[in-house]
């Protein structure tokens, strides 16, 4: 497996314990009458993030990020920016901006004035102002549309103004509404990219909303993942997936093939857990686990290899081929054990070349120790 | 698919249903006989005795200064009832300025005239004011029923606003007056225009409301048509209907295209 680089400290200041957190968010929740819409959520976040909130609709994201922006009061805790307390701050006069999912253009202005707006708030001259605008949507490739409605434009090119107008008064903190949900697929796989080039240039903290995994595994220095208006795991996009914490998580960022089992016994630096699906599997040691405590064994379809003929490893079963998806570079294969189970395999395309598997083969599937997440919760 | 003719037979007549009295009226305004029922030729001589008419004349200019005077206080009104009733979610009251705001829309105009007549009278003994009945009351009376119907077009108006427009204003550094004059009343300006025409239009046209709560000296055209043809119909009557009749017709079809062009801007993603 390919290491990253490791990174200076001060690159990834939530590494070190002793950084002071830009934006600190401390015991805040917010309920609508019974319904308790974000709960009890704290989280620190750091000067040039680019951190996203995962999840699905209705767990709250939307409601945080509004409360951030102070369109929504707490209904507890409370939110500091570079060490102000936000509570009593009207929306207007945040040092924030955002970036709605709607993009919310002035549609009775032009571009240039949508992105003036702003600044002439704050009080800058018209010229000053025009000056700035049109900086800013030259940095978002717009340089020539400054004369256009916003009806005038197409989808990618509204989302760019929006992105522009939230932008130029320079704010600490970007507020972003699921800033490319309403591209196409296409579109919004080229406007990751630039959304963080734009934010490296710039070097503002950013925090996304977004329910789309892919999206927040692409762009985020780390990811937020929240379920039923709690947080549920903070970590890098790389940290999230290989070693979430509980099975929602595992299940919800990728696909994952989850056994239930008990812990066996822990025998030198490796232990065993006894599953239903799969019978004794022999597994990297956890520490903390005692022996009969239910657990979870979660295993990426990445890691599991296929062979036709019977590995040298511990962990190996018998599978029947009972799909396979070829999906360009990869193939997904689905694989019936002998007691039922159904189990997810995801190869490369290309290293089957030599020995194809295909339709109703027998086949052995294997992992390797390292290779499967134990999950107590 | 295949049409038939059934379609276009049933259009047709109700075209013939709707617009047939209009157009008979428009044809015998151009009558140059004296008898209304009688065709003897065109002729634009009941238009000139219109306009050497200083009676009818009068009354064309007390019902053009009432009809702009209450259309534009009804707008006004209208707007803020608007505002209250699609922005401020839930407060005290809240029901009772719904039910008031649409009351003139369904009350028979023989209620709303006769309650304002006593509303006027009562207040001038108590308060002395609005001295007599005249211009002033009637333009009062005709803000009154107007504006329930400019309240109507801007709440729905309001309502298919997005509103993360206000809010993205306020999150630009404006505050909530700014918001209301930058960004609200821009975006819902089209509809107001047309709730203005339709104000004007049904201040020009009422009758029953006028007759209760005008005075001497300040008849509307309507009120000195209708005493007119109570002597018996004359073709200088049907010339002037032919002029009100164009005048209505242009407002209505300029507030129309305004709020067919909204949509379509709208539906376009504007």
């Amino acid at each position: 497996m390919r290491q990253t680089a490791p990174l200076a400290a001060d690159t990834r200041p939530w590494r070190d314990a002793g950084a002071t957190p830009f934006l600190r968010i401390q015991g805040v929740g917010k309920a609508f009458g019974m319904f308790t819409a974000v709960d009890d959520v704290t989280l620190d976040i750091h000067r040039g993030e680019l951190f996203c909130l995962l999840g699905a609709s209705g767990c709250g994201k939307s409601t945080l990020l509004r409360m951030l922006a102070g369109f929504e009061t707490p209904s507890a805790g409370r939110i500091l920016l570079d060490g102000q307390d936000m509570s009593a701050v009207p929306p207007h006069r945040r040092p924030t901006n955002m970036m709605f999912q709607s993009y919310a253009l002035f549609p009775h202005m032009t571009v240039e004035r949508n992105v003036m707006y702003g600044l002439l708030r704050e009080g800058l001259g018209r010229a000053a102002a025009r000056e700035r605008a049109r900086e800013m949507l030259r940095l978002v490739k717009l340089d020539g549309f400054g004369a256009r409605k916003p009806h005038q434009l197409s989808g990618g090119q509204r989302q760019r103004v929006a992105l522009a107008r939230a932008l130029v008064k320079q704010p600490k903190l970007l507020l972003l509404d699921e800033p490319l949900g309403a591209l196409d697929k296409k579109l919004r796989e080229e406007t990751q990219f630039e959304l963080v080039r734009i934010q490296e240039t710039l070097g503002t903290t950013f925090i996304v909303v977004t329910h789309d995994q892919e999206e927040a595994m692409t762009i985020a220095t780390r990811i937020g993942i929240m379920r039923d208006g709690r947080i549920v795991q903070v970590g890098e996009p790389r940290e999230i997936y290989e070693a979430p914490d509980t099975r929602f998580v595992a299940d919800f960022i990728g696909s994952v093939n989850l056994f239930e089992g008990r812990v066996d016994v822990a025998a030198g630096d490796g232990m065993r857990v006894v599953t239903q699906d799969l019978g004794p599997v022999t597994l990297r040691h956890v520490p903390g686990l005692t022996a009969g405590q239910t657990v979870w064994v979660a295993l990426r379809p990445e890691r599991l290899a296929l062979g036709h003929s019977e590995p040298d490893t511990p962990n190996r079963f018998r599978a029947l081929v009972e799909d396979v998806g070829y999906m360009g570079q990869l193939s997904v294969y689905r694989l019936r054990l002998p007691g039922g189970r159904l189990v997810q395999a995801t190869l490369s395309s290309r290293a089957m070349d030599d020995a194809p598997i295909s339709w109703d083969d027998e086949v052995w599937v294997s992992f390797a120790p390292a290779a499967g997440r134990v999950l107590t919760q | 698919m295949k049409r038939g003719w059934i379609l276009p037979v049933l259009a047709g007549l109700g075209f013939v249903f709707l617009y047939a009295p209009i157009v008979a009226l428009v044809v015998f305004s151009f009558n140059e006989s004296r008898l209304v029922t009688v065709w003897a030729g065109f002729s634009t001589r009941w238009y000139v005795a219109l306009v050497n008419d200083r009676q009818i004349l009068q009354a064309a200019w007390v019902s053009l200064q009432v009809a702009v005077a209450s259309a534009t206080l009804a707008t006004v009104l209208g707007v803020l009832a608007a505002f209250v009733l699609a922005r401020l979610g839930r407060f005290r009251g809240r029901l009772l300025l719904t039910g008031m705001t649409a009351a003139p829309l369904v009350m028979p105009e023989v209620i709303t005239g006769l309650s304002l007549l006593l509303l006027f009278v009562a207040m001038e003994g108590v308060l002395g004011w609005p001295g007599g009945r005249g211009m002033t009351t009637l333009i009062i009376a005709h803000t009154t029923f107007c504006l329930a119907f400019v309240a109507v077009i801007a709440q729905s108006r309001l309502r298919d606003m997005d509103d993360s427009l206000e809010e993205a204003a306020r999150d630009l550094g404006a505050g909530p007056v700014r918001v209301f004059f930058d960004i609200t009343l821009p975006v819902i300006a089209p509809a107001l225009v047309a709730g203005w025409l339709l104000a004007f239009t049904l201040s020009l046209d009422d009758l029953v409301i006028a007759s209760f709560v005008s005075g001497p000296g300040a008849s509307t055209l309507p009120m000195v048509v209708f005493s007119k043809v109570r002597l018996g119909v004359s073709p200088d009557v049907n010339a002037l209907a032919t002029i009100i009749i164009a005048v209505v017709a242009v407002s209505i079809a300029i507030a129309g295209v305004i709020l067919y062009r909204q949509a379509r801007r709208r539906d376009q993603g504007g």
